[in-house]
């Protein structure tokens, strides 16, 4: 009987490490998938690395003054330098232990911004960061929407969404235009490593920083994390909610490896976008007219994908 | 020995940036801040200088990795002008409140529009409560002196704050000067490497750059304001100590000719060299005028400025920006509200001049000094408009 218990310790939660380094006691939304994402992306990093935060939710749940939730070296300067931030770590740190002064180790340099911070104020910083090719992971928290300023639109925001500023009027339906493809956009700077992610998936997630603090060069995360808040859906769907939007292709769980890419879940079928747009208050205006027409767009880039797979497979 | 050579003072400029070991430079080409970081860029490829240079894709960028490799540890250095300055000034104000060592020169440039490469100083008016050290350097020696008095100052332990060198574009970036250069056992001696009391390091984790609720914002604004005043004995004490090694000696407030002085006239930067013929001029013709020079801005020295100008009657202000609706320059509605609690102050009257690049003559000197005489109740003039 104890043999087999034993094995049960395989289970692979048991082989994450019990040590956190974001801790409890930040001021996060209930159900917030981002304050998730980032204790899980810090667990995988670890101990050896420095953050570089943007201005957004993070920083300001993480970190009000004299508090933190870090334990490990982080600094918060602006909203749209992220990037910059980090290569300067990077390039600050390289140039002093190459030259001695401090003694060589293996440090991972971590960008982390939000879907505004990354796919519109942020992006020339994180352009020139990826084609510069300094050594540091990039993760972007995507929840959709400039949530910390009060759920205004971005580029990420998806179609048809209702926010702030794209609100679900009587003349115009909410979101016009389709969400910005950003790690698309990080792939077309033939960076090492890719990938997109969300904390439904936590091995997944973290087996994704891990590889993307290893890979030498310029590696990039897009995290699709659920923001009870901003969506219009209670907190405890918010696992549920990031569930569906992989199940239905919304946002599906892929990696760009020198220039591969990998389905990270091959899905036979898609689930019906419908299943995931039912539980969010910021769909509920869809027309079934809209909804079919999202329906095919996500079908098509669903197909685009498993085509750029076929493409670059290996042999 | 120190060796004299004739050298374009922006070749100068990134000489010293080597000579000062710096780990990692930052920039963005802009006119005329180019030859600088272009130089800078040789001494790194050709091996000459040990430092990361990262030619970034903005100037908000450049200023951003300067903040991050700083906050690692690292001496950084960038430099720009006018519209870059612009630009990065976001983060030229956040570095200041991170208490960041960073060298910044700035190749002063007018501000667009109309776009002008040319010099004047409505680029650094636009920052001047950005909490940096600024100094104006009148020549190449001063631009060169003032690396390593810049790395020195802000790497103290009792300043630890950015530290920004004006000095004029073209009229001093462009042109060749003769200057000293140190030798590097000299260099080494006055400039030790740099030591920070934080660092981003996962030996020891400190989170930087938290944000600041309003019960704490005023607590934090005053101590940076403490302490941004109390970095001037140790400005005073690095200039010194800079003079007692080359003989070289900076002060807050440099005088020329002011004994007995009726008339002060008051520049800023390259301006000063060009006024001290005009002051020669006047005095052989027995005038009694002075020249005070501003050379730093940045904390104000208000003691030494009252006291250069003290038994002046009138005093001449030149400033080479304008505030729109505002006291006229802005270096006049400083020189005002230092001079305002002085009972029997002396008349202040302000030029604006040499906008986008217009020359000023040794006569333009002359001749504003004598208008502000002979003109009473005179407040500002954009002086010598084409009409």
């Amino acid at each position: 009987m104890d043999k087999y218990l034993d094995r049960l310790g395989i289970y692979a939660a048991r082989l994450v490490s019990q040590k956190e380094y974001f801790v409890p006691g930040h001021r996060a939304c209930q159900g917030c998938a981002e304050a998730l994402a980032v204790r899980l992306m810090s667990k995988a990093s670890r101990t050896n690395t420095v953050i570089a935060c943007a201005t957004g939710c993070i920083e300001i749940f993480s970190s009000p003054f004299p508090l933190t939730s870090w334990m490990v070296p982080g600094i918060h300067v602006a909203f749209e330098n992220t990037a910059a931030v980090a290569s300067g770590i990077e390039s600050g740190l390289k140039a002093i232990m190459r030259k001695g002064r401090i003694p060589l180790k293996k440090i991972n340099v971590v960008g982390i911004a939000g879907d505004g911070g990354t796919s519109d104020i942020g992006l020339q910083a994180l352009s020139g960061a990826l084609e510069r090719g300094h050594n540091m992971v990039y993760v972007c928290f995507d929840n959709e929407a400039y949530m910390n300023t009060g759920i205004q639109r971005s580029s990420s925001t998806p179609f048809g969404a209702s926010t702030t500023t794209s609100p679900a009027g009587k003349v115009v339906p909410g979101q016009t235009t389709w969400k910005k493809n950003m790690p698309e956009i990080a792939a077309a700077h033939d960076i090492p490593y890719v990938a997109t992610a969300c904390p439904s998936y936590p091995f997944d997630l973290m087996e994704k920083v891990r590889k993307a603090a290893e890979i030498e060069g310029p590696a990039y995360i897009h995290i699709l994390s659920v923001c009870p808040t901003g969506w219009r859906l209670p907190p405890e769907l918010s696992i549920h909610a990031g569930r569906l939007a992989v199940e239905t292709g919304v946002f599906p769980l892929y990696e760009v490896e020198r220039g591969r890419y990998k389905l990270s879940i091959d899905l036979p079928e898609l689930r019906p976008v419908q299943e995931y747009f039912r539980i969010q208050g910021r769909f509920r205006h869809l027309t079934e007219e809209m909804v079919n027409k999202i329906q095919r767009r996500v079908r098509e880039e669903y197909e685009k994908l498993k085509k750029k797979v076929m493409m670059t497979r290996e042999g | 020995m120190a060796t004299r050579v004739g050298m374009e003072v922006s070749i100068a400029a990134a000489e010293a940036v080597k000579q000062a070991n710096a780990d990692v430079i930052a920039a963005y080409p802009i006119t005329p801040q180019t030859h600088i970081v272009e130089h800078l860029s040789e001494l790194v490829n050709n091996g000459e200088l040990d430092a990361e240079f990262v030619p970034v894709e903005s100037e908000h960028s450049a200023m951003s990795v300067c903040v991050g490799s700083s906050a690692a540890g690292a001496r950084a250095f960038t430099c720009t002008s006018s519209q870059g300055l612009a630009l990065m000034s976001e983060i030229v104000y956040a570095a200041a409140s991170l208490r960041l060592p960073i060298l910044m020169i700035l190749a002063n440039r007018s501000l667009n529009s109309p776009l002008s490469i040319w010099n004047d100083h409505s680029d650094v008016m636009s920052i001047r409560d950005c909490g940096w050290i600024q100094v104006f350097a009148e020549n190449g020696q001063e631009v060169y002196d003032h690396v390593f008095i810049g790395f020195r100052v802000a790497e103290d332990r009792n300043v630890l704050n950015p530290f920004m060198i004006n000095i004029d574009g073209f009229i001093l970036t462009h042109v060749i000067e003769p200057v000293e250069l140190l030798e590097q056992e000299v260099v080494d001696r006055y400039l030790p490497p740099y030591q920070p009391l934080y660092r981003l390091h996962p030996d020891s984790p400190v989170s930087i750059g938290c944000f600041g609720p309003p019960v704490l914002f005023t607590e934090a604004k005053k101590a940076q304001n403490e302490a941004f005043c109390k970095t001037m004995p140790y400005i005073i004490k690095a200039w010194q100590e800079f003079g007692d090694l080359t003989g070289r000696y900076y002060h807050p407030i440099e005088t020329y000719r002011t004994e007995e002085a009726q008339t002060i006239l008051i520049t800023q930067g390259s301006l000063g060299e060009t006024a001290s013929i005009a002051i020669d001029m006047m005095r052989e013709k027995g005038e009694p005028v002075g020249l005070v020079k501003i050379r730093l801005w940045r904390p104000f020295p208000f003691e030494e400025f009252r006291k250069a100008v003290r038994g002046a009657e009138l005093v001449v202000v030149m400033d080479r920006a304008v505030s729109y609706g505002g006291p006229g320059g802005p270096l006049a509605g400083e020189i005002r509200s230092a001079l305002y609690p002085q009972e029997d102050h002396p008349r202040v009257v302000n030029f604006i001049i040499g906008l986008g690049g217009r020359d000023v003559s040794p006569e333009d000197f002359v001749q504003m000094a004598q208008r502000a005489k002979a003109t009473p109740g005179q407040w500002y003039e954009i002086y010598g408009v084409r009409e």
